[in-house]
């Protein structure tokens, strides 16, 4: 575990809150949707992870990279998206980031280096090493960040990318978000071993922090984003998390994998957002009302943004074979 | 021995010089890496050793390793590398040494390189070249062998290059460098040495163009890569027997030139497609489809099929010579669909 000393002034804990809030109530609005039927596809949540996100992307400049996974709504919003597209992106209307041919699996925002959520697990750690190829031929200083559930573990190209990043020093952080659940499997069946042991065979430089702590992830990031800036090379940040829903939205009775008790018990005790908030009031950086007020404006916010999706228009037909080629 | 019957397009007409397709294949890079310093190549031993089949010999003199990078043996990995290098601005060369290998890479090549532009709605582009190779009859046995390109040209979003002669891989690969689409580009490796005139001076093939090898009005050949050269002996052959064959090469599969290949089968009534990939399920069904569909009513027989036995390339060579088509079996087909046999 990290000892770095906190290293953000208090106006930057509030921004990491609220954007923390906004992840959760955008998901829970998402929840919504769905289970109304009101939204078409698949719905994986993010609910109780959102201090990796944001913790990662808060140490990341705009014209970073990241690539993201199937259960990306977290990244998108913490590197910058907006709400009201995001949820047009979900319900496959035009306004949406992808003009609603990507859906929630597949939204990308290059205007926020967001390169694309990935519904192949481990599909996109080749993309990040490549993003970050790419940025030191260029000559640019930014660096790119592969978000992957401990699931990709289990795939080869992470360790083929992770190995081209490590010879080539490339500016690539993979941030490992171990949330102890490969879809329905316990984590402790599908890999062997110790996860940092892989990337430290590479000569990687790793950390291994609580995920549920945004001010661990935050500081273990920056060190991890100034490094490899700086030229020198990958990292490697596994980040001990939750899974607080199911798999996807339909994943209801879930005793076959994991206990009841264990949830609850995350809930109450690990849930990322109420940590944060209390930590913020005991060290005096915030009170309880300015945190009732940041949440009060998030819920505004996703409210009017879903206000915009569900009355914004479908994509014309014609759309469908648009964009097949460049 | 030429193999260009028809200078590209653009290209001036008289001049030209002899070089191999291999020769070819890395001035079309050198030119390209000079004009576009976003160029670079990527892949299993393409530096100092210059590929397996030393195509690439040299270039990284000129333009250094990092723009010539070799690569652990890793295809997903520089596939992958490949498209996220290409979605931020760059415009990589990936090279697989083995057309058989991107198997390998197929989640790279299918679900991301050929998604990324329209899940984005068209906001990332992946303007990427994956080389590789493809072809039998090199004694390699049956992971060394295959020519996989119809499993390319399944996939929406790709595009798919066949060359068949030395101009046409120079004109052809500057165009799929130049493009902003992913291309997977398949050279084969029995013509890395095989001479051809190549243009002087700066010219592009345009992707989607057929080309007429050889004229004729009897029957038409349509035939890829390896194969064209099958064809046009087959249609040597049948010059003494009074039949004159018409050669269409498509140059590449996406985008394909219906038009090209409609046209002469319109004016033939006969049609025979030549292809080295496996022929179930293969690039002869779809292009004997489109000309049935386009040219049903010129058509005085059924548009005949001829691709690779459909069994794994295997090693002897009395075994492995038996599974493509060769100039003899492309002419006795003719002969039949002219009614000579």
């Amino acid at each position: 575990m990290t000892t770095d000393p906190v290293i953000a002034m208090p106006d930057q804990w509030l921004q990491m809150y609220g954007q923390m809030v906004r992840i959760r109530a955008f998901e829970e609005q998402v929840n919504e949707l769905y289970t109304s039927g009101k939204m078409p596809g698949l719905a994986h949540l993010y609910i109780g992870e959102e201090a990796v996100a944001v913790g990662t992307c808060q140490a990341l400049r705009r014209d970073d990279y990241i690539t993201s996974t199937h259960r990306g709504h977290g990244h998108c919003l913490a590197k910058g998206a907006a709400v009201d597209r995001m949820f047009a992106e979900l319900l496959g209307k035009e306004p949406g980031y992808c003009h609603g041919k990507g859906g929630s699996m597949h939204i990308a925002d290059p205007e926020t280096g967001n390169l694309g959520a990935n519904a192949i697990v481990g599909g996109s750690t080749g993309i990040a090493a490549g993003a970050a190829l790419s940025a030191k031929l260029r000559g640019t200083d930014q660096v790119a960040v592969c978000f992957f559930g401990d699931g990709a573990l289990g795939q080869g190209l992470l360790y083929e990318a992770m190995n081209m990043a490590a010879l080539w020093k490339l500016p690539v952080i993979y941030v490992c978000e171990h949330n102890r659940y490969g879809e329905y499997t316990p984590a402790g069946e599908a890999s062997a071993g110790d996860p940092q042991a892989r990337p430290a065979a590479l000569g990687i430089p790793t950390d291994e922090v609580d995920g549920q702590d945004v001010r661990e992830v935050y500081a273990a990031a920056l060190r991890h984003v100034a490094r490899a800036r700086q030229g020198g090379g990958p990292g490697f940040l596994l980040c001990h998390t939750y899974r607080f829903r199911g798999h996807h939205v339909g994943d209801i009775n879930r005793s076959y994998y994991r206990s009841h008790n264990e949830e609850e018990q995350w809930a109450r005790e690990r849930d990322p957002i109420r940590l944060l908030g209390l930590g913020l009031i005991q060290q005096r950086m915030a009170d309880a009302a300015a945190l009732e007020r940041i949440e009060r404006d998030v819920r505004a916010e996703i409210a009017a943004g879903l206000e915009f999706a569900l009355a914004a228009p479908y994509p014309d037909p014609g759309e469908v074979t648009h964009h097949v080629y460049a | 021995m030429s193999m260009l019957s028809q200078a590209p397009a653009g290209a001036p007409r008289a001049a030209g010089r002899e070089l191999t397709f291999g020769q070819a294949i890395k001035e079309a890079l050198a030119e390209e890496m000079r004009r576009e310093p976003r160029v670079f190549i990527i892949g299993e031993d393409v530096a100092e050793a210059g590929t397996v089949f030393k195509v690439l010999s040299g270039l990284v003199d000129e333009f250094g390793r990092e723009r010539v990078i070799d690569s652990p043996i890793s295809e997903a990995g520089i596939t992958g590398i490949g498209v996220g290098a290409a979605m931020t601005g760059m415009r990589p060369v990936v090279d697989i040494m083995f057309g058989d290998f991107i198997t390998l890479a197929m989640d790279q090549i299918v679900n991301q390189a050929a998604k990324v532009h329209y899940m984005s709605g068209g906001k990332l582009r992946v303007p990427l070249v994956i080389r590789t190779t493809m072809g039998a009859t090199r004694r390699s046995a049956a992971q060394h062998s295959q020519s996989l390109y119809a499993w390319v040209a399944h996939v929406p979003g790709l595009k798919v290059v066949l060359p068949a002669t030395p101009a046409d891989a120079k004109g052809l690969l500057k165009s799929a460098i130049r493009d902003d689409n992913p291309v997977v580009f398949f050279e084969d490796k029995m013509m890395y040495q095989v001479k051809g005139l190549v243009p002087d001076g700066e010219y592009t093939i345009p992707l989607g163009v057929a080309d007429v090898k050889r004229a004729g009005t009897d029957v038409t050949i349509v035939a890829t890569s390896s194969m064209v050269q099958v064809a046009l002996e087959a249609a040597g052959r049948l010059d003494g027997t009074g039949i004159s064959a018409e050669v269409v090469d498509p140059r590449t599969l996406l985008p394909l030139d219906a038009e090209t290949l409609i046209a002469s089968a319109q004016k033939t009534g006969r049609v025979i497609v030549v292809d080295e990939g496996y022929q179930q399920y293969g690039v002869t069904a779809e292009i004997a489809s489109v000309i049935a569909a386009g040219a049903f009513d010129s058509l005085d027989a059924p548009v005949a099929r001829m691709g690779a036995m459909n069994v794994p390339v295997p090693f002897s060579p009395v075994l492995e010579d038996q599974t493509v088509p060769t100039a003899e079996a492309v002419a006795t087909v003719a002969m039949r669909l002219c009614g000579r046999a």
